[in-house]
């Protein structure tokens, strides 16, 4: 008899020793003999704390232990963890931790569960049920269940994906792409990274899905370079698919072709901008472009392209599995749907929840969170990456949704909160924040460029308690300038956490003595 | 500029004519390079140029554009330690100064030894596990100053 053992080779779970603990299980099992042990790495099914989190099957479903380290595998074995054996380890079905009870996961349905490296694993949990649909409907109708279901851009933009896939399918072009923007750069974001990594399929179920839907025929994942884990993720998966044929040139037996490959980055935190993204796709510098055009009617090599974060592409097959309707009853007002938050720097209990639109920055904080991982009061949170607003906990009350957010100032982005306990000195974040666009400036537009640079010494001005409340006033121009007049979202935005900053957290910038 | 070795005229002449029937082949074609030589050589330039139809400015343009490719070869080993707010609310700049102490070397640095390359990194999805390190392609997380220093050792055992 064979006992299946479930270890994460999710690059956050690796990162805290999985790999170890999975060679320590294959070691002992083999000394030990019987029974045998079929070791699956899975993805992460978020809750990093508790990461390695190992699960086996038994007769009662599913138990978890967790975290193992290598050192803890002789006791689980001597404890008879491979039929669920008592251990201070021992956390039970994972489904009844607190942490994923109240979560409502749709995109990550079969995150952390799924083996993310096989098709037939895919299929018998649902997998490309989604697909069947679309490939019984009109492109229009596909389109238009989309645009129903309410899906916005889970990117940060969150325009509603139905209009766009709209325009790309009314356009006539011999040549349409489907680009995913897999370069996740924002600073407490893993959404993407932990999908590509655990489910990789529903990724490539979604980009076909809108391929055969607008009439495109080639799509593209531009994958940032620093996630070497997930590339390995999407090239076999992809290559699974195509031996399966899900992909090339008759899709499961439909006679529509869609070809797919990834297209890896080089580290410009810009080409998460949709336009820099399609310049680096072909292989220019990732400067951004004036729009319009707009992607949709001329974007990768001149033709009418989507370009779709992961977590969007992802959201599809859903939504074609259970409706639209099914899809926009959850959330509220414009933000329909859920939304896959990731909680993420100075917390207790970090990592993803997926939750319809709607709860607080406190619950998440908290009820989920646990509080700082330093146990000292969180001072304030960024939320929705390095171009978000530092929201003070006098407003950990707002709901997290798009509207809610904007209403306070702030954005939600891709969903990311880092958290900052109360020794975090916001004038150097603000600092940083202008050091950041600094370096990852594409060059193109001046405010940004420039702005960015003098942001940095203007802020340094203060801190060394040169001319202090002149250049406030200096800086808070200089925001101005650089959310009016750049180009794109990097300089338009970068202000952000600078301005919040000030607002919230004024007397952080103040002369300091000395560094 | 010095030029290439015979070798690695042939390597570079071997991907570009592997690759320029892509789509949009450059970012590629400089990927292949640096995997195969462990750097962008200037000398690398006029050869992909010539090979891809693109002026040397074009591909200059684009080497200089992107961080991940760099102009001289790195040191044996590449630690790359995340520096964005995620990291920094963990102690990411505390960690930053230890290793450039027990390295001796700032960020983009190399030890006189050729050992170790020091180079900043600015997210690497790892948020939740955070201060975060990469190095030589494998991640780490929650990684203390005394963490580093056992890394270190070990990659320092390796051959």
């Amino acid at each position: 008899m064979t006992v299946r053992v479930y270890v994460p080779g999710d690059a956050g779970a690796t990162s805290v020793g999985a790999d170890e603990t999975a060679r320590a299980i294959a070691q002992e099992a083999a000394r030990r003999g019987a029974p045998a042990v079929e070791l699956i790495r899975n993805g992460s099914r978020g809750a990093y704390w508790l990461e390695p989190l190992v699960e086996v099957t038994t007769p009662a479903g599913r138990i978890a232990y967790g975290p193992v380290a290598a050192s803890d595998v002789p006791g689980l074995f001597a404890a008879d963890f491979l039929n669920g054996g008592k251990h201070p380890l021992l956390l039970g079905p994972p489904e009844s931790l607190a942490w994923f009870a109240g979560q409502q996961r749709l995109t990550f349905e079969r995150v952390g569960i799924v083996d993310p490296a096989s098709v037939a694993d895919y299929v018998a949990h649902g997998g490309y049920e989604g697909l069947t649909r679309a490939l019984s409907m009109t492109g229009a109708q596909v389109v238009q269940a989309i645009t129903t279901s309410g899906l916005r851009g889970r990117g940060g933009a969150a325009f509603p994906t139905g209009i766009k896939w709209k325009t790309v399918l009314d356009q006539a072009s011999a040549q349409k792409y489907v680009t995913c923007n897999a370069d996740e750069g924002d600073s407490g974001t893993f959404s993407d990274r932990m999908l590509m990594e655990g489910d990789p399929f529903t990724l490539i179920e979604g980009m076909t899905i809108a391929g055969v839907a607008v009439g495109a025929t080639q799509g593209y994942v531009y994958l940032r370079a620093e996630y070497p884990h997930a590339h390995r993720a999407l090239r076999t998966a992809i290559a699974a698919a195509y031996q399966a044929h899900y992909l090339g040139p008759d899709v499961a037996g439909s006679g529509k072709r869609f070809d797919l490959e990834v297209r890896l980055g080089a580290g410009a935190y810009i080409c998460g901008e949709e336009t820099s993204m399609l310049e680096s796709l072909e292989g220019k510098r990732g400067e951004v472009r004036v729009r319009p055009p707009l992607p949709a009617i001329k974007g990768l090599f001149g033709q009418p392209t989507i370009v779709n974060n992961v977590v969007t592409l992802a959201s599809v097959p859903w939504i074609m599995v259970h409706g639209a309707e099914a899809y926009a009853n959850f959330g509220t007002g414009k933000s329909r749907g859920t939304l896959p938050i990731q909680l993420a720097g100075n917390i207790k209990r970090g990592g993803l929840v997926e939750r319809a639109f709607g709860l607080s920055l406190r619950e998440l904080l908290y009820d989920y969170g646990g509080g700082s991982a330093s146990g000292r009061p969180i001072r304030a949170v960024q939320v929705g990456g390095p171009l978000g607003a530092y929201v003070p906990a006098s407003q950990f009350d707002t709901a997290v949704d798009y509207e809610a957010l904007s209403g306070i100032g702030a954005l939600l982005g891709h969903g990311g909160i880092v958290v900052f306990d109360d020794t975090v000195d916001m004038a150097r974040m603000a600092r940083y924040a202008m050091e950041f666009c600094a370096i990852e400036s594409c060059g193109k537009c001046t405010p940004c460029r420039i702005g960015s640079t003098r942001g940095v010494e203007v802020i340094d001005r203060i801190l060394a308690g040169t001319d202090g409340e002149r250049n406030v006033k200096l800086l808070e121009e200089l925001c101005d300038t650089m959310v009016q007049g750049s180009l794109c979202g990097l300089g338009g935005m970068a202000p952000f956490p600078v301005q919040s900053a000030l607002k919230h957290f004024r007397e952080d910038f103040r002369a300091r003595t000395r560094q | 500029m010095q030029t290439l070795n015979p070798g690695d005229t042939a390597t570079v002449r071997r991907i570009v004519s592997e690759l320029k029937g892509r789509p949009g082949p450059l970012l590629e074609v400089l990927h292949a390079v640096q995997a195969a030589l462990g750097f962008v050589p200037a000398a690398a330039v006029p050869l992909v140029a010539d090979g891809l139809n693109l002026s040397r400015a074009e591909v200059h343009g684009v080497v200089t554009f992107y961080h991940f490719f760099r102009d001289s070869p790195a040191g044996k080993h590449t630690i790359s330690l995340c520096q964005a707010e995620a990291c920094q609310s963990r102690g990411a700049g505390a960690l930053a100064d230890h290793a450039r102490t027990r390295l001796g070397v700032d960020f983009h640095g190399t030890t006189p030894d050729g050992r170790f390359t020091l180079e900043p990194i600015y997210c690497l999805g790892n948020c939740a596990c955070s201060p975060a390190a990469m190095i030589d392609g494998r991640l780490h997380g929650r990684v203390t100053p005394e963490r580093f220093d056992a890394l270190i050792a070990d990659e320092a055992q390796r051959p």
